[in-house]
């Protein structure tokens, strides 16, 4: 058998599914999504004892297999369509050894499906330290199915685990569908008409209602008369459905386990729960949480982000030399080279973002945070979950689009997504530092207040009101067919587990750069080419007025090749661009040149900085800022000979950064964490829409309003 | 159904914080999907382990597991209290 082996591993949330999953995969995993759909689809290979190769994907942890919303009803569809290219041929059943009467109820649901299982019951260490008695023997007799005991996290019983599943699952005969004589009849029927193997397929079948263009007319037409012949309820056939369910697992379990007196195990945990959730404790301890995230995201992560520039730039002084001039020299080094690096400096955030947040996941913190928060937040159409995306999106917003994966609720996901970019992040510091600069004097107030330094606090709180304000709009916008809960479960705490936490960290890094990295890497090589090419005309006279320059030293050499870069970006295709939309910026304050930066910052906010130097004749970033400052501020219009930079201008282009929707490699991961190219586009436009309304209700109406008082 | 003044029903969100009662049904079905998933069902004892500021959500204990909800959900589970 060379063809290897399909396992589906399926089981409750909090079970330790994935980390099952990591200790039979180690790195050989591949993540994706579901076709469609933005459910996060892992997959991983391992090798049996007799060499076959099994493929195993790692299914949404789920309480049952009844839908909740269309995302989690396709990843089940593989279980419940018997066509199904992807059919699982073995369901890996991943059971926590302690909560056993809930976990069966989902397996139950597959053994009515019969396919072949195997249950593992996970945490039996802890289940034994508590006094539960499971006996084993007497459970695999009555389920009809082969049982090992394991526990992922210390490695125990994998071993074992792994023969069996060399040996293969069993199908159960056990039967737990519920329903009178004349329905269960009806439900043959069904089955017969279907095709499908069981009659609790057809009835899944008839809940999940998966009624799409591939569905058969003469399906549609047997379900239809099925529904009506019954009255065929869905919602209170599901509740009575899990009831039965449960009163037959309590009879089987009743003779095989013995539940202990859990109190002492319950105690400890009532007492971090008292602290960690305490009214005002909790939240002073959530807030050092996030001090301490931010200090690693801003200061731990800036080496690695440091260096990276760094080694980037190396690399492309090295390449320049190294391969004749040329366009594709410089499509290299100044395309694809600042490209690639624009990706890579943002890994050392994205894995100490998601290093933190999986061990928050891990140790059942984060479900506190969403209790102790929810009430708050669900006044803007959020909900407790969406705070450590936003909190996170003050450092950079595509980690912190990535991490609102942990949020089932769909509508409070999508806001989230939607408006975490209002939040002042790091590339807009940069913008923000050279802007305040430039308007706001240095100098104390009140004693000890730097005037600046108030300035941009207070552009970080008008990012975060924004958000909030966003939020509130997007609340009523927003219509939800499927009625929001917050109905969550706040796991038992644990020690976080080290493998899984880097298992997660690498496979996030690794998504980031695979799915986000092409777009941004395209979108990079269309500026490059845009704001190094021009017509050739115009072009050509700027290399010809150049060319005939002989200098007579080394300075002025340099001062030449400055000056023969700003006249090229000039009469770039990047210029063309800035000149033409000069009409539609101009009543925000902003003149061609800014037109250009505001081109070539899509790119990233912090670009603008390097694109004004160049405008300005000086060398791009990392150059002194005073300098900049000081030749923006001598800058005149050439007709009205007024000044460019006057203070409602600055402050109508810092509201617009703090605004606009200019980071590609945020709208690339929005499209990629919503699979929909409508809600990308409401982002920018959204955005950029009320960056355009606001600096231009700034710039007109600041000069009236400073005259008035 | 209307509530009897003396009937000694109550809906879940007016229990106190560490009250403890059986859960005789859950009125809204899509809610009680939901919850008995998660094995919050009728004939099992619920105590009302913690809540957050305003009350809003709480955390009930339920056949040993701690699940969140908002007093909105809690609202469409009627109890019988019991004497702790």
């Amino acid at each position: 058998m060379s063809k290897g082996i399909k396992i589906a591993l399926i089981g409750n949330p909090n079970t330790g599914k994935s980390t099952l999953f990591n200790a039979l995969t180690g790195l050989k995993q591949k993540t994706g999504n579901f076709p469609g759909v933005t459910i996060e689809k892992s997959s991983g290979h391992f090798e049996l004892e007799d060499g076959t190769m099994a493929e195993i994907t790692d299914l949404p942890g789920s309480y049952s297999l009844f839908p909740k919303s269309l995302d989690e009803t396709i990843p089940f569809k593989v279980l419940i369509d018997p066509t199904h290219p992807q059919r699982p041929d073995l369901v890996l059943f991943i059971a926590d050894a302690s909560n056993l009467k809930r976990n069966l109820v989902l397996l139950s649901q597959l053994i009515d499906l019969k396919i072949p299982i195997i249950l593992a019951l996970n945490m039996i260490d802890q289940a034994k330290a508590k006094g539960v008695e499971i006996d084993i023997a007497c459970m695999e007799e009555k389920l009809g199915l082969p049982i090992v005991p394991i526990s992922a996290r210390k490695n125990i019983g994998i071993d074992k685990l792994l023969h069996q599943i060399a040996i293969g699952g069993k199908i159960s005969t056990q039967e737990f569908t519920f329903g009178g004589q004349t329905e269960i009849e009806d439900l043959s029927q069904l089955q017969d008409s279907l095709g499908v193997t069981t009659r609790y397929n057809a009835l899944l079948h008839l809940h999940h209602g998966f009624t799409d263009k591939t569905t058969k007319p003469a399906h549609k037409a047997a379900l239809d008369k099925f529904r009506s012949n019954n009255l065929f309820d869905s919602g209170s056939r599901q509740r009575d459905d899990l009831l039965n369910r449960y009163k037959l697992i309590s009879a089987i379990l009743s003779g095989c386990i013995k539940e202990a007196d859990t109190s002492a195990f319950k105690r400890r945990q009532e007492k971090i729960d008292g602290i960690l959730t305490h009214k005002f404790w909790g939240y002073i301890i959530f807030f050092a949480v996030l001090f301490l995230i931010f200090q690693a995201l801003f200061s731990l992560a800036d080496y690695p982000m440091k260096a990276i520039i760094a080694s980037f730039n190396w690399l492309s002084g090295k390449l320049e030399e190294a391969i004749p001039g040329g366009a594709l020299n410089d499509l290299v080094s100044n395309g694809i080279l600042p490209g690639l690096s624009g990706i890579m400096v943002f890994v050392p955030q994205i894995a100490f973002l998601s290093m933190f947040i999986a061990i928050m996941e891990d140790t059942g913190y984060l479900a506190r945070v969403a209790f102790i928060m929810d009430r708050t937040m669900r006044r803007f159409g959020l909900n407790g979950k969406s705070v450590v995306p936003l909190i996170s999106g003050t450092a950079c917003a595509v980690p912190a689009i990535m991490s609102t994966r942990n949020i089932e609720n769909r509508k409070s996901r999508l806001i989230t997504i939607m408006v975490t970019p209002l939040m002042s992040c790091s590339a807009r510091l940069p913008v923000y530092i050279l802007l305040v600069g430039l308007a706001v004097p240095n100098r104390t107030v009140l004693g000890i207040f730097n005037l600046q330094g108030l300035a941009l606090m207070g552009l970080y709180v008008l990012g975060f009101v924004a958000a909030i304000a966003a939020a509130t709009v997007f609340k009523v916008l927003i219509k939800s067919k499927i009625k929001q809960y917050f109905i969550l479960e706040l796991p038992v705490y644990r020690l976080p587990n080290v493998n899984t936490v880097a298992i997660t960290v690498v496979n996030k890094v690794k998504a980031f750069l695979f799915q986000a990295g092409k777009i941004i890497i395209a979108i990079s090589i269309i500026l490059w080419f845009l704001a190094s090419y021009g017509p050739p005309g115009a072009f050509r006279k700027v290399e010809e007025k150049y060319a005939a320059i002989k200098p007579v030293d080394d300075a002025q050499k340099h001062v030449l090749a400055l000056s023969e870069k700003t006249e090229k970006l000039q009469n770039s295709f990047a210029g063309d661009l800035g000149k033409a939309i000069e009409p539609v910026i101009r009543p925000l304050g902003f003149d061609w040149k800014i037109g250009i930066a505001l081109i070539t910052s899509f790119a990233a906010r912090e670009v603008f900085v390097g694109t004004i130097s160049t405008l300005y004749g000086l060398e791009g970033e990392g150059s002194d800022f005073n300098q900049l400052r000081a030749n923006m501020l001598k800058s005149r219009d050439p007709v009205t000979h007024r000044k460019i930079y006057s203070f409602a201008t600055i402050v109508s282009l810092l509201i617009f950064y703090a605004f606009a929707m200019q980071c590609m490699s945020t709208l690339a991961v929005t499209y990629k964490e919503t699979a929909s190219l409508k809600w990308t586009m409401v982002q920018l436009f959204y955005m950029t829409g009320a960056a355009y309304v606001f600096s231009l209700l700034i710039y007109q109406l600041l000069p009236v309003a400073t005259r008035l008082f | 159904m209307v509530l009897n003044k003396n009937d000694e029903f109550l809906t879940l969100d007016k229990l106190k914080n560490g009250g403890q009662a059986v859960i005789l049904e859950i009125l809204d079905t899509n809610i009680s999907i939901k919850l008995i998933e998660m094995g919050c069902l009728p004939g099992e004892t619920v105590l009302v382990r913690m809540t957050a500021i305003g009350k809003d959500p709480i955390a009930i204990e339920v056949s040993g597991n701690l699940i969140a909800l908002r007093r909105s959900e809690a609202r469409s589970i009627r109890v019988k209290p019991v004497d702790a």
